[in-house]
């Protein structure tokens, strides 16, 4: 017979056992879908992926040259108007805003990134796809770059709230511009989280596919050309998972390698600068 | 009083130039000082913009949809490209169902895996897990739908198939009603739980993180056990957080689309069980949005995406309120 | 040289600073001292116009330079902070700039772009404020590397490479040890010869060696002003004496 003590002990034993499962159980995913990848993609990953666009059905070869460079297409795009954009309003935000409405236009920000990728896909459809009558590379990068603004603005933010005030308040002192205070003291210093914020929101706007389903529409031919569609990575991936097709579904995987590379690099360096600059902060 | 200072050596102290100083008049920067302010402004107020822009074309667009069927259009369960009658009720079923079963699932994984982290696993290791939850969050949800087709989907079946063939009449219960297919809710369900995972591990790991030292020495000085210590003093304190943190998740989750349109079996029926095939807001948008067959279609869809633009700008910003608040009032407790 | 009339300055509603009226001597260094909370940073960031700065914050009254109200809404804050430098209490080099940026940070960030001209007035500068000979061979090092006095010596020559009339400083030794503090002091005495000086000090024996005049602020309120001299031995206020000989605050 177990004491009252000795019972206690026992089921905080169970319970902290239970979390330890628990901790199991959400690692597991992870590592079952990138063992998964690999074996799937790795035999996928060949010259002809990088190549040669894909084939019709029933054809075996091909690759996605098309969607590689439609997605870096679209992508660089989203991220030429998305990054000067979402750096120039945080920087309204922390520098000069009233307190009220930084915090308005942060809590706007919140907002605008919970806000599901689909519904900004209809947005950019019904901005430019209804209004031109076609699919276009434009309204692709247009949704990514709505997609990405609010993420380059708070994590822009954030950086520039881990910079000391008193060195704007030294600025000020010494007489020098408002507008240089803000970019060649503030964003200087937080440069290096600016950039891994940027990482980020890149990474995460190149998986994005739902929104390419009605902007971008996807091409099985190679184009550059921004008024028309064009295929993209993710989305060429969903369109080749789904299919009935083994050589199709060997694109998938080889394409989906590609892209976590792809991600998970900028992931892993954006983390790297981060913990470097750090360090380097406080030595 | 100056024999003070001049008792410290002082040799390195160069003869005073007063003249030294003939520098040229600097501007003041005024005009750039505006423009620059106007410019990044603008950027603020353009972020703003993309917010009233998405409300308002969202609405624009959903109008004669809500002209043609009225707010009934929200609670009809009818789908009906063919003959132009078109309900939303099918849908926010699949989406509501989808959503719970991942938010069953990853709540309390999420706040348990939580609770191992920040108090049972030595610190390096803990954070070795915690980066690998976190780029689970990197990747697509069209990655994961793709894992999900051959890798979960065969799984789930297999799982199914057990469950049918189970001597215990388990395949009689309505949660399990319908042919072990793999497709279907519960895969859709698994795929929104693995989603929603990252998001509430991190913000519970936040909030139990940010229990005070002396709350939790006070708990062991009371003689009490490592788990109940968690049980009675840490979690209690935290449970407002770590419902913000669900309110996160479950808004997160609504607008998947990807991976469940992947594996949820695109039928357009109402039936609560976990074998059954659905459909959601955001898969019926991905997939019959292209080939809608006319304005009203089009609207419909947009109606269906208003939706979700409603129920995630709710979620999130009454997840933001309290989460704002609670740190508000977190910060100053306990400080040593 | 500097004078305020009448100062009032306010956080939202909350009266920090009432209604003082003071002068500042050309080529002198005044001391504000009083108890914490008093007021006396306060003041002193009123008078290069820092407060702008701060959401909530009022300053009510007038303060003029040479005669000429810095708060006029035709003259320019930057300018005015350019005549009047700060120094802070914490030393702030910026971190990412090296030495010699950080030198010429207020010109450079100014626009002024002639090399020489930037070489030349970083040198000077560097001089006066006694830091040259320990940072010649290393101006393009980081400032962090410098020990405190250093940093702080470095924030001065800061201030001055810009050439102001007035040099504000904030408790410029209250992070400091003896020695780099007598440093300092010494050095405020030289810039004395061209500046005029307003140093915060919550020291008493730093407001009695190393000033001239004295202010005593106590609750927003200015007591007693007059020579360091006559305030620290006959002063006219009680609560003066009682504040010099340590009876309070």
């Amino acid at each position: 017979m177990m004491t009252r003590n000795q019972l206690r002990r026992a089921h905080g034993r169970f319970m902290e056992a239970i979390c330890l499962l628990a901790t199991l159980l959400a690692v597991a995913p992870l590592a079952a879908f990138l063992w998964h990848l690999v074996a799937m993609g790795a035999g996928a990953m060949t010259a002809d992926l990088f190549t040669q666009v894909p084939l019709p059905p029933g054809e075996s070869g091909g690759g996605l040259k098309n969607a590689l460079a439609g997605s870096l297409a679209v992508v660089g795009l989203a991220t030429l108007a998305g990054i000067p954009v979402g750096i120039g309003a945080a920087i309204y935000m922390t520098e000069f805003a009233r307190p009220r409405l930084a915090f308005l236009l942060r809590f706007a920000c919140d907002i605008l990134s919970g806000i599901p990728s689909i519904v900004m896909g209809l947005l950019a459809y019904q901005l430019l796809v209804r209004p031109q009558h076609h699919f276009s590379a434009l309204s692709g990068a247009l949704a990514l770059a709505f997609l990405m603004l609010p993420v380059v603005v708070i994590t822009t933010q954030e950086m520039l709230h881990l910079v000391p005030g008193n060195l704007r308040e030294a600025g000020h002192a010494l007489g020098i511009p408002a507008w240089r205070i803000a970019t060649s003291i503030s964003m200087r210093a937080a440069a290096p989280g600016v950039l891994t914020g940027a990482l980020l929101a890149v990474s995460r706007i190149a998986g994005e596919t739902a929104p390419m389903l009605f902007t971008a529409f996807g091409n099985p031919y190679f184009s550059l050309d921004p008024q028309a569609p064009i295929a993209t990575l993710p989305h060429s991936i969903f369109t080749y998972a789904i299919s009935p097709y083994d050589d199709w579904h060997r694109l998938a995987w080889g394409g989906a390698l590609m892209l976590v590379l792809g991600i998970l690099g900028a992931t892993l360096l954006s983390r790297f600068i981060l913990w470097w600059h750090q360090r380097h902060l406080h030595a | 009083m100056e024999t003070d200072a001049s008792a410290i050596p002082t040799a390195e102290l160069a003869p005073f130039r007063p003249e030294a100083h003939a520098l040229p008049p600097l501007s003041t920067g005024r005009g750039v000082d505006r423009a620059f302010r106007l410019a990044t402004g603008a950027c603020g107020m353009l972020v703003a913009g993309v917010l009233l822009l998405v409300t308002v074309f969202m609405v624009r667009g959903a109008l004669p949809a809500f002209q043609n069927h009225g707010f009934r259009f929200i609670l009809s369960p009818d789908w009906d490209p063919t003959n132009q009658k078109y309900g939303a009720l099918t849908f926010i079923f699949g989406t509501a169902f989808t959503s719970a079963i991942g938010m069953a699932i990853a709540l309390p994984l999420g706040v348990l895996t939580a609770v191992a982290l920040v108090e049972l696993l030595p610190r390096g290791l803990a954070k070795v897990i915690a980066l690998a939850v976190e780029l689970l969050a990197a990747i697509p949800s069209v990655l994961l739908g793709l894992w999900g087709i051959f890798e979960l989907v065969p799984l789930v079946r297999q799982v199914e198939l057990a469950i049918y063939r189970s001597p215990l009449g388990l395949k009689d219960l309505p949660i399990f009603a319908g042919a072990p297919m793999g497709v279907g809710f519960l895969s859709a369900g698994l795929l929104l739980a693995i989603m929603a995972l990252p998001f509430i591990l991190a913000i519970s790991r936040e909030a139990l993180s940010q229990v005070p030292v002396a709350q939790r020495e006070a708990a062991y000085a009371l003689g009490a056990t490592r788990w109940q210590a968690i049980r009675r003093f840490i979690l209690p304190y935290s449970w407002k957080g770590i419902f913000g943190a669900g309110l996160l998740g479950l808004a997160r989750v609504l607008g998947e689309t990807m991976a469940v349109t992947m594996v949820i079996g695109n039928t357009p029926q109402i039936k609560a069980s976990l074998f059954a095939t659905g459909y959601t807001l955001a898969s019926v948008i991905a997939n019959e949005f292209t080939e809608a067959p006319s304005d009203l279609a089009i609207s419909a869809l947009i109606s269906l995406g208003l939706i979700l633009l409603v129920l995630t700008i709710l979620l999130n910003a009454t997840a933001r309120f309290m989460l704002f608040f609670l740190n508000r009032r977190m910060s100053g407790v306990g400080a040593p | 040289m500097l004078a305020c009339q009448d100062l009032h300055i306010s956080f939202d509603a909350k009266a920090v600073i009432a209604g003082i009226s003071l002068d500042f001597p050309a080529r002198q260094i005044t001391a504000i001292i009083g108890p914490s909370g008093c007021g006396k940073s306060t003041l002193l960031r009123a008078f290069n116009r820092m407060h702008e700065l701060t959401p909530g914050a009022r300053v009510r009254g007038r303060i003029t330079l040479a005669g000429k109200d810095i708060y006029d809404p035709k003259e320019d804050a930057v300018r005015v902070r350019r005549r009047i430098g700060m120094v802070f209490q914490k030393p702030n080099p910026f971190p990412t700039l090296s030495i010699f940026d950080n030198v010429v940070a207020g010109l450079r960030l100014s626009g002024l772009r002639n090399r020489s001209l930037l070489q030349g007035t970083a040198e000077t500068a560097l001089r006066d404020a006694a830091l040259w000979d320990e940072v010649k061979d290393r101006l393009k090092g980081s400032p962090m590397s410098l020990s405190g006095g250093q940093q702080q010596r470095l924030c001065i020559a800061r201030a001055l490479a810009v050439g102001p009339e007035v040099l504000l400083m904030d408790e410029p030794c209250s992070a400091l040890d003896p020695i780099a503090t007598a440093k300092i002091e010494e050095l405020m005495f030289r810039l004395r010869e061209r500046l005029t000086v307003v140093i915060v000090t919550h020291n008493m024996q730093q407001a009695a060696r190393a000033s001239d005049r004295t202010a005593f602020l106590w609750m927003g309120e200015l007591v007693e002003t007059g020579d360091t001299e006559a305030i620290f031995t006959t002063p006219k206020k009680s609560m003066t004496e009682d504040y010099i000989t340590g009876r309070f605050g």
